[in-house]
């Protein structure tokens, strides 16, 4: 008779021992080595937010500077070659590194919590696409600083992208930085889907996961299908510039509306990609505040898949003007205007819950209420650039930029401000202040509502968009004036808000698990989670977890408590399927993340650097799969 | 708190601004564009109605309420839940209506621009980093001539413009008039423009083109049938024979230097096609599309330093004497 | 709030195949992002063709031996690949040895082929969009291929060691199989647009 290894189960063990025991077995070793190869989704998801959050103060620097330079005509405060880099470096960092990852470390640190699973799906890929992301982001800055920055617009058509009408290899930065970015943001989204998908609580079946992260999921399956088009458009701009090929060359067969296309099919995905896990955000938020479980459960789950699939339909709208059959045209306005009804069943919802609930008045709801006023602005003003007529007017013009504002600051960053009151007490235990909160609000939604509302009117009275200064015989000057003042505003709205995080990261008051008394399984753990998020990971009977079990908590046995184990379910219904071993902390994702960066960073001045670093990739791949003989390994 | 403060802040806005018709898109002096304003307030009415509605809902869901209710609400109240579900239907299907009616209306309105439409004259508008070529077409070869940045049309006709770009996307836009048009390397594209009254008209470049893109505006100047006769007439005339010494001396300068190998002017032997157009550039009403108004003192220095004027422009300094810059400027500001 | 347990879960296994592991969820995307981006170039290549009144533009249709060959290896190293799955999940170390080390062999052959396929195509990435879409494209399922032959190669000699007796490597065969039944299925409509679609007009 052989006799198995002993193994030690959470089911021998008392609460406070397991608790122990977990956490020295899924802590990340201390030291610079162990914060260099954790691969914990809680600590990767708050580099990702601080990373991003840096990213996001470059680019609003940029913002203000641009705003400086218009406030008056003729002004001298850039010239047009650091103007147009600082428009390129705004749009280019605010949409790629900034908009769409912070959704992503938000989806990176809370999904695996909503879902009561212990880590996310892939935890190692899940440092690489960090460490991927951070080079990316860099990189670009270094260039920019080095006056070296893209200056060919955050989507950077050609021809001008093309290297006879641009200097250096500006371009191919901006192209590489794209490589970057779309691989880690790929890689977020498998493992987000597949942590959805295979490693939820027994009892989360379809109807019982949280709103948010439905958005994260249908997100990630936008990321997987609309990423890979700016990848070949963006590959193929790389391609004509370093090695001559002629995609984008009209004298050998190429064509300029095939960037466009490529382009576009991703762009517009892309600004759904930042909405919807905004929308998330905030079917999390009012709930709580309204005291019930959101209203029409399932219309707004459709209205998210709805809207995901139906934003693959609409990227000719940013061609309007290109010279296509105009008849062929409508039918994008027509799918352009009916994406507003999936958006629109949300916000009648999100009233509805509110309107039969009892709201609860703080600084999360106060920014939830100002994003419905502001993105219904940008949502109507988006309805009218839908139409080809009234387009051929404004597109290109400040009306146009006007619009996307208010639909990406209105209807991603409000809420995202939003989150970051609400889940803040959560990642570190601290709430932040609600007077600072407040300020904060009203600063902000002034000084955005001043910044953008002149420039609908400013791209009415003729002024066009990336125009380094204009006349003054042109009556611009007031309104652009009025925009700067409203900018500087909405900038310092910032500043406040990252004190009020300073501050209250050290003197706020200590928050318990669930300040807020939320629904959701997050709300369970304590405030920081332990390493392992749950002590004993929960059994879900309901939509809203922590309001249906007040007195006792349902929970599950039988995992091993020698080894670090995430517990698999079946798709649909989420019944306990499979035991699996979860990784150890990792530097060889670090270390991959360094060959490839080396390797696109060089690749910008040899095609050769492809075969060069193919090298040390497969060595550190190699090295990152390569078992390492530890329990975790064990089966 | 809300409502008030949007409006004042409007009212103090459009103060500042000054309503004023120049390159509007809110002043329309062409078909198509008067038929866009109609359209883009017909949308503003109804969105701001919308809009209203919605903010009014949210404002009564967020009033205190005074019935009691449990703390968290758990239990949902099914009969009610059904109501509100209905009155949400409703408001759907009405969204969908008004959506209807707005892609309808587009529709309808895109239609007739894309119809052609007959025209009594053809113009090949060329756009070049940072200025407009523009060709006036004829079926005889000795009724064509080329300008520059400035496009003189005859009043109350359709005139169909015909656009190509050898360089980078640019984009053809007169608000006053119509709706923009891109130029793109490699395909042709075309926009019928018709003015209702005589004015100048002015334009802009609307797509990014490079370094210079801000300075790349042009002007349509709608003129009377007779006086449109007349212009065209003049432009026909090539340079005409200078009558002076200092003029004479001016265009001996202007071959004889670097200016005839990017500039043409018919009557002499510059016949440079790089640059624009300079027969008759004493009438034109600005240099260098539209950066400054076209004076001798503007275009002396100009010449001087077009870098200082318009960094990064493509034409590059020519040295010149004193006195042989006051010719050639004296002389360029003679052809009318 | 105090805890109760419900619900045991130490009798699952601990290791599975298919749709009950992650990493076949892991693969699936992975299939997915790439099939979209093989499914875009396409579309670029059809779009660029569209565009022009000859297509090949000013050379000759490509040749199509080297990729008929690759196609005929690609399709019958299927077979192996069936009954190397079959062997993973029945946990035959043994026998998957052997089966690694065949598909090794069968996707550095087709790899071989490749490099004649190249010059096949009789035609430059630098003459013309013609040549670069093609290239594209043979480059594209190219780097596919190396990746994938170089994941096989690597489990082969991790069979070979220690670590082979682990469960866990059976259930990353049998992920690798059907990433390979992906390479096959990616390269057929790619072959199809290459060589047949201008000979069709």
């Amino acid at each position: 008779m052989s006799a198995a290894p002993k193994v030690l189960r959470d089911t021998d063990i008392g609460d406070l021992e397991l608790e122990d025991r977990l956490r020295a077995l899924w802590r990340t070793p201390r030291g610079l080595m162990g914060w260099l190869s954790s691969v914990d989704h809680k600590e990767i998801g708050v580099r990702y937010i601080v990373t991003a959050f840096c990213f996001l103060a470059l680019a609003g620097g940029s913002a203000v500077i641009m705003r400086l330079q218009l406030a008056t005509p003729d002004a001298h405060v850039v010239g047009p070659d650091k103007y147009d880099q600082l428009f390129t470096m705004h749009g280019s960092t605010m949409m790629f590194l900034f908009a769409v990852p912070i959704m992503q470390a938000f989806a990176i640190y809370l999904v695996p919590l909503m879902v009561g699973t212990r880590e996310i799906a892939f935890p190692r890929l899940n440092a690489f696409s960090y460490w991927m992301y951070l080079f990316g982001g860099v990189f670009l800055w270094f260039c920019f600083f080095s006056n070296n920055g893209p200056d060919v617009g955050w989507f950077s058509y050609t021809p001008l992208a093309l290297t006879q009408y641009n200097v250096g290899h500006r371009a191919d930065f901006w192209a590489q930085m794209i490589t970057y970015t779309e691989v880690a943001g790929l890689a977020v989204a498998v493992q987000t889907i597949v942590t959805i998908f295979k490693l939820r609580a027994p009892g989360m079946s379809l109807d019982r996961i949280p709103i948010f992260v439905w958005g994260s999921l249908v997100t990630a399956f936008m990321v997987v299908f609309a990423m890979p088009a700016v990848m070949v458009a963006s590959t193929m701009l790389i391609l004509d510039r370093l090695v001559n090929t002629h995609f984008y060359d009209v004298s050998l067969g190429g064509d300029n509306l095939l960037f466009q296309h490529l382009f576009w099919f991703f762009g517009h995905p892309e600004v759904y990609i930042i909405f919807l896990p905004a929308t998330g955000f905030v079917s999390a938020i009012i709930p709580t505040f309204a005291r019930r479980p959101i209203f029409g459960q399932t219309a707004v789950v459709l209205s998210l898949i709805a809207t995901a699939i139906m934003s693959f339909g609409l990227w000719v709208h940013h061609m309007f003007v290109t010279g296509l059959p105009r008849l062929g045209e409508s039918f994008f306005t027509a799918s352009s205007m009916a994406i507003a009804v999936p958006s629109g069943i949300q916000i009648f919802c999100w009233i509805a819950t509110l309107w039969t609930g009892r709201p609860r008045f703080a600084t999360p709801l106060l920014f939830v209420l100002g994003f419905i006023f502001n993105f219904v602005i940008g949502g109507l003003t988006g309805v009218m650039v839908a139409s080809v007529p009234i387009d051929t007017q404004v597109h290109d013009t400040y009306f146009v930029v006007a619009h996307f504002h208010y639909v990406l600051i209105g209807g991603a960053v409000f809420p995202l401000v939003a989150a970051i009151y609400y889940w803040f007490p959560k990642v570190t235990g601290r709430m932040m202040s609600e007077a600072l909160g407040r300020w904060n609000f009203w600063i902000a939604f002034i000084g955005f509502n001043v910044a953008f509302f002149p420039m609908h009117i400013l791209g009415l009275e003729g002024m066009p968009r990336r125009v380094y200064t204009y006349s003054a015989d042109m009556p611009w000057g007031g309104l652009n004036l009025l925009s700067t003042i409203g900018a500087t505003i909405f900038f310092i709205s910032f500043l406040l808000l990252a004190f009020n995080m300073a501050r209250s990261s050290v003197r706020g008051t200590v928050a318990g698990n669930n300040p807020w008394d939320g629904e959701s399984l997050e709300w369970a753990t304590s405030s920081p989670p332990p390493p392992q998020n749950f002590t004993r990971i929960p059994v879900v009977t309901s939509g809203s977890p922590l309001w249906e079990n007040r007195k006792t908590f349902p929970t599950v046995t039988g995992l091993r408590a020698d080894r670090k184990e995430v517990l698999v379910s079946t798709l649909t219904e989420a019944e306990p399927d499979l035991r699996e071993p979860s990784p150890d902390p990792s530097i060889w994702p670090l270390l991959a993340a360094i060959a490839i960066g080396i390797t696109f960073l060089w690749s910008v001045y040899t095609p050769w650097a492809v075969i060069y670093g193919a090298v040390p990739i497969t060595v550190t791949l190699v090295g990152w799969f390569w078992p390492k003989g530890t329990k975790e390994d064990e089966s | 708190m809300r409502g008030p403060a949007a409006r004042s802040l409007l009212f103090a806005a459009l103060l500042l601004s000054s309503c004023s018709p120049l390159q509007s898109a809110l002043v329309p002096e062409g078909d198509t564009a008067r038929a866009i304003a109609g359209l883009f307030w017909f949308f503003v009415a109804v969105c701001a109605a919308v809009w209203l509605i919605v903010m009014a809902l949210l404002l009564i869901a967020v009033l205190p309420k005074r019935t009691a209710m449990p703390d968290p609400q758990i239990e949902p109240d099914v009969a009610r839940e059904r109501r509100i579900g209905f009155v949400i239907a409703g408001g759907i299907a009405a969204t969908v209506i008004v959506l209807a009616v707005f892609t309808g209306a587009s529709f309808l309105s895109n239609k007739s621009f894309a119809e052609p439409r007959p025209h009594s004259l053809t113009i090949k508008v060329t756009g070049h980093q940072w200025w407009w070529q523009v060709n006036y077409e004829a079926r005889q070869a000795d009724q064509t001539f080329e300008t520059a940045n400035e496009i003189h049309i005859p009043v109350g006709q359709p005139v169909k413009l015909d656009f190509e770009s050898p360089d980078v996307i640019h984009s053809f836009w007169v608000p006053n008039l119509a709706g923009k048009q891109d130029l793109i390397p490699g395909r042709y594209t075309e926009l019928t423009i018709k003015a209702d009254k005589p004015g100048i008209y002015r334009g802009q470049c609307a797509e990014y083109c490079g370094i210079q893109h801000a300075h790349m505006a042009m002007f349509v100047v709608a003129q009377e049938p007779q006086e449109f006769a007349a212009w065209r007439a003049q432009q026909l005339r090539s340079g005409g024979g200078p009558n002076s010494a200092e003029l004479r001396r001016g265009q001996q300068v202007f071959v004889s230097s670097a200016c005839a190998m990017c500039h043409t002017i018919t009557g002499t032997t510059a016949g440079g096609r790089v640059g624009p157009d300079l027969t008759h550039f004493g009438s034109r009403m600005t240099i260098a599309a539209g950066t400054t108004r076209n004076s001798l003192g503007n275009l002396t220095g100009w010449i001087a330093d077009p870098q200082g004027v318009k960094p990064y422009t493509r034409m590059p300094a020519v040295a010149l004497t004193g006195p042989d810059l006051m010719a050639v400027s004296h002389y360029l500001e003679s052809l009318k | 709030m105090k805890t109760q347990v419900v619900l045991d879960v130490a009798p699952l296994p601990e290791s599975s195949f298919g749709s009950r592991t992650l990493t076949w969820w892991g693969t699936i995307a992975f299939m997915s992002l790439e099939g979209m981006g093989f499914a875009l170039a396409v579309g670029a290549y059809l779009y660029l063709r569209v565009l022009q009144p000859a297509w090949p533009m000013n050379e000759p249709l490509p040749g199509l031996l080297p990729g008929t060959i690759v196609t005929i290896i690609l399709l019958l190293s299927a077979i192996p690949n069936y009954f190397l799955e079959h062997w993973a999940r029945a946990y035959d170390l043994r026998k998957v040895r052997l089966g690694l080390v065949v598909m090794s062999l069968l996707g550095i052959a087709p790899l071989i082929a490749r490099v004649f396929e190249f010059p096949a195509l009789r035609v430059r990435w630098d003459t013309d969009a013609y040549g670069s879409i093609v290239w594209f494209l043979l480059a594209l399922h190219t780097t596919h291929l190396i990746t994938d032959v170089g994941d096989t190669i690597v489990l082969s000699v991790l069979m070979f060691t220690r670590h082979g007796k682990n469960p866990r490597r059976f259930s990353d065969t049998s992920d690798n199989a059907f990433y390979w039944d992906f390479v096959i299925l990616s390269w057929l409509p790619i072959y199809f647009v290459l060589y047949w679609l201008p000979r069709f007009g």
